[in-house]
């Protein structure tokens, strides 16, 4: 009898079972599609988009508004003086002028975009009150590949997609098949353990690959984002990303009798990953003491990593880190649930 | 092409032999102090109510469960030391195990045949088990019956010498229990040894050559279904009601001929008898002497649902 027999039909099992879940291909393979096209179109980059500014309703307005209309380059609103206070909160301008000598500027200070447009409204106010420039630079306006929003958000996507099916993948299967003591019907023929841990993470790597293409491809199809380093090179880290939470699906996985008390382990461990390690913002917004915290998070490693291949076209020498963060959740988190682990 | 049983004949005879297992959960003895042995080739029934230490038992020799004290030995090997050796050997139905609801008869039996080194084909599998027309079914789809059947088809799977059923029929019709001891019967046949565990009466009757009874974690009786019966010393129960609930004394019962033991329940009056022949006319007339109306009588043979009653003066299926 064939040695790997066992592991072959293991793996094909869970396959089977897989695709045969409609609802689990939907979330694998079709959410992050959508998820892509939907977050693609509401940022699809416009280019230069003139700056809207709003110039209350009293003595001096129509100066004002000349002066920013002959300089071009703003989208004028004229605001009834008692809107004035609203108009920035609410988002009608992002800055408003107060005419008056001097004039006063409104604008929220804990916003680029209002920033922005403060210095642009001023600039066109003082060099039509007659400040002349010290010099006229030469304006090279440029559009770097991989510097779009949608360029940022896909390998964000991607890593938010591995974790998810890595840990649903692996941790579903373990609690459903023992609290149908399936697991334990396993354990009374000869089949090895680890094979039955070893099919889980296999049956993982196929739906990985097709779940990979098909987002990557998506992408670069429908918005143009193209792999700037090596793709072996994000096959790699979506292969080491898969392991990684594998391990932690198994881990999550590893006592739990219930689907319910695994659904909300999994929660427990993926959200605070959705919300820190920047799938649709940014880490660095959050505070410099998370930091450190942040960073030693797996997902944060693979999206930073990912980003670097896909964004930036490194390769995974200049990756060591992040690939050993992954590595060490990965290992830690199998080891301690192969000590954890309820077969019954 | 499969050539069915091939049997070491330096193998001792015993299958089956556990010395004082004890098994405790918390406060609760679930199993205290059992000594049985199991014959090669012996379909042996383990036969009480829910929560007597049946399944403990049978999943302290299936290797699942450790016992706190005792030796268990299974086709002369210990779980402790033969593990990987003897986990071939075996083929073990556990009472709630579901299948995998998604994946067909046949891929179930391609994926259970894989874990042995040898035994017959799927197809062979499905002869057995008379599932050949569910082949590509999907197990979600299958009846209770079909279900039991494909779960014994993988217990079978690796050739089993030994072969653990934890109550294989409960919940099924009659028809599919009836299929279900025809494959068991085959099986034995073939020289195969059983442990079953029931609480159904007449399954025990139909297929063991022994059974022992438990109670509380303990063998209260142990002998062939024959054996233990003859042991009431009763071979009928007559049993009867008298309109209006009306009763008669057991001591003018106890009188009657060959009555050897009266007992009530809600319901009706039992008189386990030796000479039913003698009983019944004895019984009509007294009831015609005080003017009493029977609304309900009946004879039956005595069964060890009988025995079991007689040892522990509860009913099997009351829980």
């Amino acid at each position: 009898m064939n040695r790997t027999r066992p592991l072959i039909e293991l793996t094909l099992s869970r396959f089977r079972e897989f695709v045969r879940e409609p609802e689990a291909v939907f979330w694998v393979f079709a959410f992050p599609v959508i998820m892509t096209v939907a977050l693609g179109i509401a940022f699809r980059s416009r280019g230069a988009e003139p700056v809207i500014a709003g110039v209350v309703e009293q003595a001096g307005a129509d100066q004002i508004v000349e002066a920013l209309e002959q300089h071009g380059g703003f989208t004028v609103r004229r605001i009834a003086p008692a809107d004035a206070d609203r108009a920035v909160r609410d988002g009608r301008a992002p800055v408003i002028v107060v005419p008056g000598s001097p004039p006063k500027y409104r604008f929220d200070e804990a916003r680029a975009e209002s920033q922005v447009a403060r210095l642009a409204v001023d600039a066109a106010l003082q060099r039509a009150a007659g400040r002349a420039d010290a010099f006229t630079p030469v304006q090279e306006p440029m559009q770097t590949v991989g510097s779009r929003y949608i360029d940022w958000l896909v390998p964000g996507l991607l890593g938010m997609n591995i974790m998810g099916t890595g840990m649903w993948g692996v941790g579903f299967s373990i609690v459903q098949a023992r609290s149908k003591k399936l697991l334990k019907r396993l354990i009374a023929t000869p089949m090895k353990k680890s094979h039955y841990l070893l099919s889980l993470v296999l049956s993982r790597l196929a739906t990985l690959t097709l779940e990979v293409v098909i987002i990557v491809g998506f992408a670069w199809l429908a918005f143009d984002v193209a792999v700037q380093g090596p793709v072996w090179a994000l096959a790699a880290l979506a292969l080491l990303g898969a392991l990684s939470f594998g391990g932690l699906g198994l881990f999550v996985a590893s006592r739990a009798r219930t689907i319910e008390a695994v659904s909300g382990l999994m929660n427990l461990v993926m959200l605070p990953m959705w919300v820190l390690s920047g799938v649709f913002f940014a880490a660095t917004n959050f505070p410099e003491v998370m930091q450190p915290l942040i960073h030693i998070l797996p997902l944060t490693a693979l999206n930073d990593a990912m980003r670097a291949v896909v964004n930036e076209g490194r390769s995974l020498d200049s990756l060591l880190p992040q690939i050993a963060i992954l590595a060490a959740w990965g290992s830690i988190s199998f080891v301690v649930s192969l000590k954890l682990f309820r077969w019954q | 092409m499969y050539h069915g049983y091939n049997r070491g004949v330096s193998s001792s005879p015993v299958a089956l032999n556990c010395v004082g297992v004890v098994k405790r959960y918390g406060a609760v003895v679930a199993v205290n102090g059992l000594d049985l042995q199991v014959l090669r080739g012996e379909c042996f029934g383990l036969l009480g109510p829910n929560g007597a230490g049946k399944t403990t038992t049978i999943e302290i020799l299936e290797g699942l469960l450790s016992a706190d004290a005792g030796a268990v030995e299974v086709l002369g090997q210990r779980w402790d030391r033969d593990a990987d050796a003897l986990r071939p050997r075996l083929g073990i139905q556990l009472q709630e195990t579901q299948l995998a609801e998604k994946l067909t008869v046949a891929e179930t039996l391609r994926l259970f045949r894989s874990f042995y080194p040898r035994g017959p084909s799927v197809e062979h599998l499905l002869d057995i088990v008379e599932l050949h027309s569910k082949r590509d079914a999907w197990v979600s789809k299958l009846s209770g019956g079909q279900k039991q059947r494909l779960s014994v088809a993988c217990a079978l799977a690796g050739d089993p010498e030994l072969l653990f059923l934890d109550e294989p029929t409960t919940g099924l019709d009659p028809q599919s229990r009836r299929q279900l001891w025809t494959v068991l019967e085959q099986f034995g046949a073939r020289g195969g040894t059983i442990l079953i565990t029931t609480h159904y009466m007449d399954e025990a009757h139909e297929l063991c050559d022994r059974v022992g009874i438990m109670d509380q974690g303990t063998l209260i009786a142990l002998g062939t279904p024959r054996e233990l019966v003859a042991s009431l010393g009763a071979e009928h129960v007559v049993e009867f009601a008298l309109q209006h609930g009306s009763r008669l004394e057991d001591a003018v019962l106890s009188a009657l001929p060959g009555v050897r033991e009266v007992r009530s329940d809600e319901t009706l009056t039992h008189l386990s008898t030796s000479e039913v022949h003698l009983t019944l006319p004895a019984l009509l007339d007294t009831l015609r002497d005080r003017h009493a109306a029977l609304s309900q009588l009946g004879t039956h043979s005595a069964t060890l649902e009988d025995v079991f009653v007689t040892l522990t003066g509860r009913q099997l299926r009351d829980e």
